[in-house]
């Protein structure tokens, strides 16, 4: 059905891999000593430059190329992982993302200049660190003193000892080992030997699969990594056991990270059976992330989001015929037609509930893209600043995860820019005199209930109600003079052009910005909540729903229309008082000793027929705001596929959207915001200030 | 779209459906029509442009459903037997749009000749001529080709 371009998938993979190699190059910014990171690092890199290759990115290639020639200076430990050269190997990392993504955009003098910088860098870290030249100097003395450099590192042997086992599959996947033998004989003089004892015999052959292993004996000073870059690309296929010629087994002291499959276990002669996935015991050292980003690979399917999206749809509507059939059956006294109804109910729910937990993506992948932002903003803002993400774990639908980026880039650089004090006004706060001179910005997501709350905490200034409430006069937002709380207030800065900012920065203050961050949210059927602290800091958080594609609804009749009202929304139903039923001029009610307008749907909606003598009304909350609907009849709980609306009802603002109900008629899912602020401006000047 | 569908007019014969909506006999490009159905149960957009004040459900997918007897100042009539809605699909603003339209009743799919495309009368008529492509001949009878998009939107 669908074929996937080879250069697409290329695509797809520079993709993870430069992600990879961001959050990696973010981690050796703050642990510039971890080696597993700087090889991490370094074969992302060589994968990059091998696959660009091979696909015809030579551009991407030459640059990679250079790019890994410097940073494989790093890795030998000749050159320390500064945060200068961190920041470098970012652009270099930028300029590879769009040497793929728009190689006519990339100019290549950006690129020398990178190149250029680095070399700069990597060259003054070496010159005062003595004659380089000879690799094999420091390294031996590395050697005596720690295992790992002499496994990891370029150690220089006499010979290797290479023992190869494939899985019997790779042929099928079109490896051909025997050009991978002749890819080792290019390295030196080699003794190859096969293995032959799990060859089965003729009658049980499967010419297809691949019985046969290697054992190779090198005579050659190669280094390990030489040897290995052989196997690159079926590293994952396969189990090499090298050892160093003459020298003692040097491979189980070698804490090789589980993350990289080949593994280095010098097992004599494994058979050929040998299992093919990581090794089976990873060594307690190894860092937890990395062991489940190998577990996660080994299990995953890729899958195209269109896919899902459709795999989606196609759900929704058996929920649909699934909700009709049950109509259908109540009506019929077959037992045998109910019970089969019962069955695909149940069925059709489960698959619904699973189809919606493939759609499901932990928010971490989002927040790490923000270390970027937060390295970047705290480098050109000079703030320095220490970014910490609670609940990755928390799932979310990816729709929902893929629309939060863009809000969330405006709230953690508004908390750098905004919330956070420059270094030297931390030091000296009056309130809080212990504050760091870092700040501290917390970007967490947790689930409550059917929602997932996702908050952008920093421990800055906090905000200034006074000062927003000023500008909001000056602006003409509000009369002087009003009574307003303080959460009144700051619903100000979501307001168009709204800053309180005194200078514009490139980042900040121009006031675009917040009311786009609610406009988004609110468009996800989300709220957002301001708290603040004068001194200690402030918390934006966001409250979303799990799902976009499903909504929990209150069915209601108005006249001959059957409308949905989101759950989320609805605080209580409470009868219309008698006196209420006909307008008489004062619409509101008085709910527990509280003031609550309400409004007459059926006029809004302009429903034929009678009005049904006992009509109900449903109090919705908005923000702050409780506003009371009134409906003919409250028909129950609803649990129904959204429908987008089509692009020609564009101009309709009272519907989010529709859903088709049991017997197979569409029924509209009222925008309760939009209808209590379009009701507003409708409503007497004299129940606005009520509402 | 609308570019594409004006050269084939003039040069080779268009392949069309041929419905009255109204008192008018339309030709509606038959590569946009999707299917044609018996009326369904609608429900009503309030708050919507009145030629398309209501929604029906086509196979699992909301659709608006239009009825442009409106924008050719024609009354809107009760629906008859021979009422079709004709799910057509269009381009609006570079969106393929999906939208059922109300006809009073469906002929033939036929073949109209580019050649005989007429220009538009000055006068004679009181639509709007942003809402027709070209007026052509088939058989013996003049038929407009309506640009529907424009007609929608």
């Amino acid at each position: 059905m669908t074929t996937l371009n080879p250069v697409d998938v290329f695509r797809m993979e520079a993709d993870e891999l430069l992600a990879c190699l961001e959050t990696t190059l973010l981690d050796l910014g703050e642990k510039p000593q971890d080696r597993a990171l700087i090889d991490t690092a370094f074969r992302a890199l060589h994968t990059i430059k091998g696959s660009g290759a091979m696909f015809g990115f030579e551009r991407v290639a030459a640059f990679t190329h250079d790019f890994e020639t410097a940073f494989d200076l790093v890795r030998q430990g000749r050159v320390p992982a500064s945060v200068d050269l961190v920041n470098v190997a970012l652009s270099a990392k930028d300029y590879i993302r769009q040497l793929i993504e728009d190689p006519d955009g990339a100019e290549p003098i950006f690129g020398q200049a990178i190149l250029d910088e680095l070399g700069t860098l990597v060259g003054r870290a070496t010159s005062p660190a003595g004659p380089a030249s000879s690799p094999d100097a420091p390294e031996a003395a590395g050697q005596a003193s720690s295992p790992e450099t002499a496994g990891r590192g370029s150690t220089l042997e006499t010979g290797w000892r290479i023992g190869l086992a494939f899985a019997p599959e790779v042929l099928r996947n079109g490896t051909n080992p025997l050009a991978l033998l002749d890819d080792l004989r290019e390295l030196g003089p080699c003794e190859v030997t096969a293995r032959l004892d799990a060859v089965p015999d003729l009658a049980a052959l499967d010419p297809g699969a691949l019985a046969i292993g290697w054992d190779v004996t090198l005579r050659a000073a190669v280094t390990r990594e030489a040897i290995e870059d052989v196997f690159l690309f079926v590293q994952d296929e396969m189990t090499l056991t090298l050892a160093a010629l003459g020298g003692a087994a040097e491979a189980p002291a070698d804490p090789a990270p589980p993350a990289e499959p080949v593994s280095a276990v010098a097992a004599p002669r494994a058979p050929v059976v040998m299992p093919v996935a990581p090794p089976a015991a990873p060594p307690a050292a190894a860092p937890p992330e990395a062991r489940a980003g190998a577990q996660r690979s080994a299990s995953t399917v890729r899958v195209e989001a269109e896919r899902l999206d459709e795999l989606m749809d196609r759900v929704g509507e058996l929920v649909i015929a699934q909700a009709r059939l049950s109509q259908i059956a109540g009506l019929h006294a077959d037992a045998g037609i109910k019970t089969v109804a019962e069955e695909i109910e149940r069925l059709s729910a489960r698959l619904r509930d699973t189809t919606m937990s493939i759609r499901m993506v932990p928010i971490g992948a989002l927040f790490g893209r923000f270390r970027r932002l937060v390295h970047d903003l705290s480098r050109d803002l000079g703030k320095p600043v220490e970014f910490v993400t609670e609940g990755e774990d928390t799932e979310l639908d990816k729709t929902v995860i893929e629309r939060l980026a863009d809000p969330l880039v405006h709230l953690i650089r508004n908390a750098i820019d905004h919330g956070i004090e420059d270094p030297a006004r931390r030091a000296g706060t009056p309130t809080g005199g212990a504050k760091s001179a870092t700040g501290r910005i917390t970007l967490s997501a947790e689930h409550v209930g059917a929602q997932v709350r996702v908050s952008v905490r920093d421990d800055g200034a906090g905000l200034d109600a006074a000062r927003i409430r000023a500008k909001a006069e000056e602006k003409g937002l509000v009369a002087p003079g009003t009574v307003l709380s303080d959460q009144q207030v700051y619903q100000f800065l979501f307001a168009p052009g709204f800053s309180t900012a005194a200078t514009i920065s490139a980042l900040s203050g121009r006031g675009v910005g917040m009311d786009v961050v609610k406009k988004t949210i609110e468009a996800l059927r989300g709220t957002i909540d301001i708290a603040t602290e004068p001194g200690a800091g402030t918390t934006v958080t966001l409250r979303l729903p799990l799902t976009l594609a499903i909504i929990e609804g209150l069915l209601i009749r108005v006249g001959e229309g059957r409308y949905v009202v989101p759950l989320s929304a609805v605080e209580e139903c409470v009868e219309l008082p008698e006196g209420d039923r006909t307008g008489r001029g004062r619409d509101f009610l008085d709910i527990r000793g509280a003031l609550v307008p309400f409004l007459r749907l059926r006029s809004l909606f302009e429903a034929d027929g009678e009005p049904d003598p006992y009509q109900k009304v449903i109090i919705v909350s908005v923000g702050e705001t409780r506003v009371g609907l009134v409906a003919d009849q409250i028909i129950g709980n609803h649990q129904t596929v959204i429908k987008s609306l089509s692009k020609l009802h564009a101009d309709v603002a009272t519907f989010s959207g529709a859903t088709i109900l049991g017997d197979g008629t569409a029924a509209l899912i009222i925008d309760v915001g939009r209808l209590v602020t379009g009701g507003q401006a409708e409503m007497p000047r004299e129940y606005q200030e009520v509402a | 779209m609308t570019g594409t569908a004006d050269i084939q007019a003039q040069t080779t014969p268009l392949q069309v459906v041929k419905v009255r909506i109204g008192s008018e006999t339309f030709a509606l490009d038959a590569g946009m029509v999707r299917e044609i159905i018996d009326p369904i149960p609608t429900t009503r957009v309030a708050g919507a442009r009145s030629h398309l004040d209501r929604i029906v459900n086509v196979r699992g997918n909301v659709v608006p459903l239009a009825d442009i007897r409106e924008r050719f100042g024609m009354k809107p009539e009760a629906a008859t037997p021979d009422t079709r809605f004709v799910v057509i699909e269009v381009e609006i603003a570079g969106d393929p749009v999906i939208v059922a339209l109300v006809a009073d009743k469906v002929f033939e799919v036929t073949e109209v000749q580019g050649g005989t495309a007429q220009p538009i009368p000055k006068v004679g008529t009181s639509w709007r001529p942003e809402y027709i492509k070209s007026i052509v001949k088939s058989g013996d009878e003049f038929v407009i080709l309506p640009d529907v998009e424009r007609i929608l939107n």
